[in-house]
């Protein structure tokens, strides 16, 4: 006969064992650039490496022609502002990128449209794009020079072209992105096409148009500076050219400190139009 | 306005999905199309509704629509199809923009829809501020604004939570309840099929074929009652027994895909 187990003992309860909180265990892989103190130590790093680097000057440690000084560097700016030639030299710049960005954006997000949204214009589009997107825009230059003379207009072009890739890319990237579903629900109300592109279609694709936008205007200043040093007495980056060839560090660094401050203010007007724009999300 | 199917058949590419499926929806009728995974019960209601050609067969409309029908054949959306960029009450007008009706007539219509689907507080709410339950109900105040004559429902339930489901379901037995408007009902919740239906249409596994029409024998308005009960659990289960062995067998399929 099989013994029957004893009825196990009841657990003691572990009411004197003393209670240990759980470990948090989540954090980490959330990194947040919008928090205001995440903000701030953003700011006191730039400013920590700015310090150290005017120290290091200061001191003696690094020789001012091969790297000026911050302070320098300020100085190079203000004198350049005082004596207009920063924004003799910007405008030529602004209105190079201006044109050039609005001619390529506007031409890119017609392209883009065309192929997001006709077969036909997707093969030959996609084609085309595929086999003139990879060539730097740059090296096509002096081909531009020699069709457009040696005025303004390589260099616009070459910036419109730049843009135009990129943008078109972008507009039927989103346009591809745009959910299904939606144009199918405009359709079961017989919503027309035209009305389905521009209240489905558009707003749909906009988010990628506008992260376009971002890469573009990099591009848009790459190819400014580029265009400027190899054809352009005026321009920010004719001046940068200029600067280093007189072996004046500081001004150099001035201009490419207007460079970086153009970027900065194109990024931060973009995330105004996002804000703006996609406040939905 | 009757909705035919009329010997629909489709293929996509090799894969044949619907061989042969025929019913017809009568005005003020409420048709459930119910069967396992995979049987083409949504293709079929894409089909119905225009938005998918057949590969053979058609769908057809007998009779006229409602004089003030705007959009006689209106969707209702699993995963809602709401604009996220557009506030609630811009959703349930977008389809009457170009229906040339102007802005104080659309703005009519536009308040007396939210206001039958309780969403008149909400208006100028944006989608990703509601729950699922609410964008369902925005889906609903889109389709009613049109005055459809027959609501095409595609797992209108599916994507939302048990208790959501049940006040949908109430709506849907309010707003179906005049015989004003017909619905074709796509589920695989069998309970739902017989709160709502009048007629179910059981499909066979894939190519979903129309295995038995099955008319529900207790009259809506009636089917709460504790009396129906016994009669609606039968029915649930003779559904149930004839779908169970094909569900397994496209359930299994599914996985070995």
């Amino acid at each position: 006969m099989l013994e029957r187990a004893k009825p196990a003992e009841p657990r003691q309860p572990e009411a004197k064992a003393e209670a240990r909180q759980v470990r948090f265990r989540g954090a980490g892989f959330v990194p947040s650039a919008d928090r205001q103190g995440d903000w701030i130590a953003g700011w006191i790093a730039l400013l920590a490496v700015l310090a150290l680097w005017q120290l290091a000057g200061s001191a003696g440690l690094v020789n001012p022609l091969f790297l000026p000084t911050p302070l320098s560097i300020g100085r190079a700016t203000y004198q350049l502002a005082a004596s207009g030639a920063l924004w003799h030299h910007l405008s030529y710049s602004l209105m190079r990128i201006g044109v050039g960005w609005v001619l390529g954006t506007v031409a890119g997000i017609a392209v883009g449209f065309a192929i997001g949204l006709f077969t036909v214009a997707r093969s030959v589009g996609i084609t085309f794009i595929s086999a003139l997107f990879p060539i730097p825009k740059i090296a096509l230059l002096p081909l531009l020079i020699l069709w457009l003379g040696i005025g303004e207009e390589p260099k616009i072009a070459t910036i419109a072209l730049g843009v135009f890739f990129s943008t078109a890319i972008s507009v039927y990237g989103g346009v591809d992105a745009v959910p299904r579903n939606l144009i199918r629900m405009a359709q079961s109300f017989n919503v027309p096409f035209s009305t389905i592109v521009r209240r489905v279609i558009w707003p749909g694709a906009l988010p990628s148009i506008l992260a376009g936008f971002r890469i573009t205007a990099s591009v848009a200043l790459l190819l400014v500076v580029s265009a400027e040093m190899i054809g352009a007495e005026y321009g920010i980056g004719a001046f940068v050219l200029q600067a280093g060839n007189l072996m004046q560090t500081d001004q150099l660094l001035a201009g490419v400190v207007i460079l970086s401050l153009f970027g900065l203010a194109v990024g931060k007007l973009i995330n105004l139009l996002e804000a703006r724009l996609l406040h939905w999300r | 306005m009757d909705l035919i199917a009329d010997h629909i058949s489709h293929r996509f590419g090799a894969l044949d999905v619907l061989d042969d499926v025929s019913f017809t929806l009568g005005a003020g009728e409420v048709v459930a199309i119910v069967g396992p995974s995979g049987c083409g019960k949504s293709t079929l209601l894409s089909i119905l509704g225009g938005l998918l050609q057949p590969s053979a067969g058609a769908a057809r409309l007998r009779g006229a629509p409602p004089a003030d029908s705007l959009n006689p054949l209106t969707f209702v959306f699993q995963d809602f199809a709401l604009l996220p960029w557009c506030t609630v009450e811009a959703n349930v007008e977008f389809p009457l923009l170009h229906t040339g009706l102007s802005i104080t007539e659309r703005r009519a219509v536009v308040d007396d829809a939210l206001r039958r689907t309780g969403l008149s507080e909400f208006r100028t709410t944006f989608p990703k501020q509601l729950s699922g339950g609410m964008r369902q109900r925005v889906g609903i105040a889109r389709a009613l604004a049109v005055k459809p004559a027959i609501l095409l429902m595609d797992e209108p339930l599916s994507a939302l939570d048990s208790q959501t489901r049940e006040l949908l379901m109430e709506d849907f037995i309010g707003l179906l309840a005049d015989g004003a408007m017909g619905a074709v009902y796509v589920t695989h919740n069998l309970e739902e099929a017989i709160r709502l239906a009048d007629r179910i249409v059981v499909l066979s596994r894939r190519p979903g074929r129309v295995r038995e029409v099955i008319a529900v024998p207790v009259k809506r308005s009636e089917r709460g009652d504790m009396s129906a009960r016994g009669q609606l659990l039968a029915l649930q289960n003779d559904l149930w027994s004839l779908i169970r062995k094909q569900a397994i067998d496209a359930e299994r399929e599914v996985q070995h895909a």
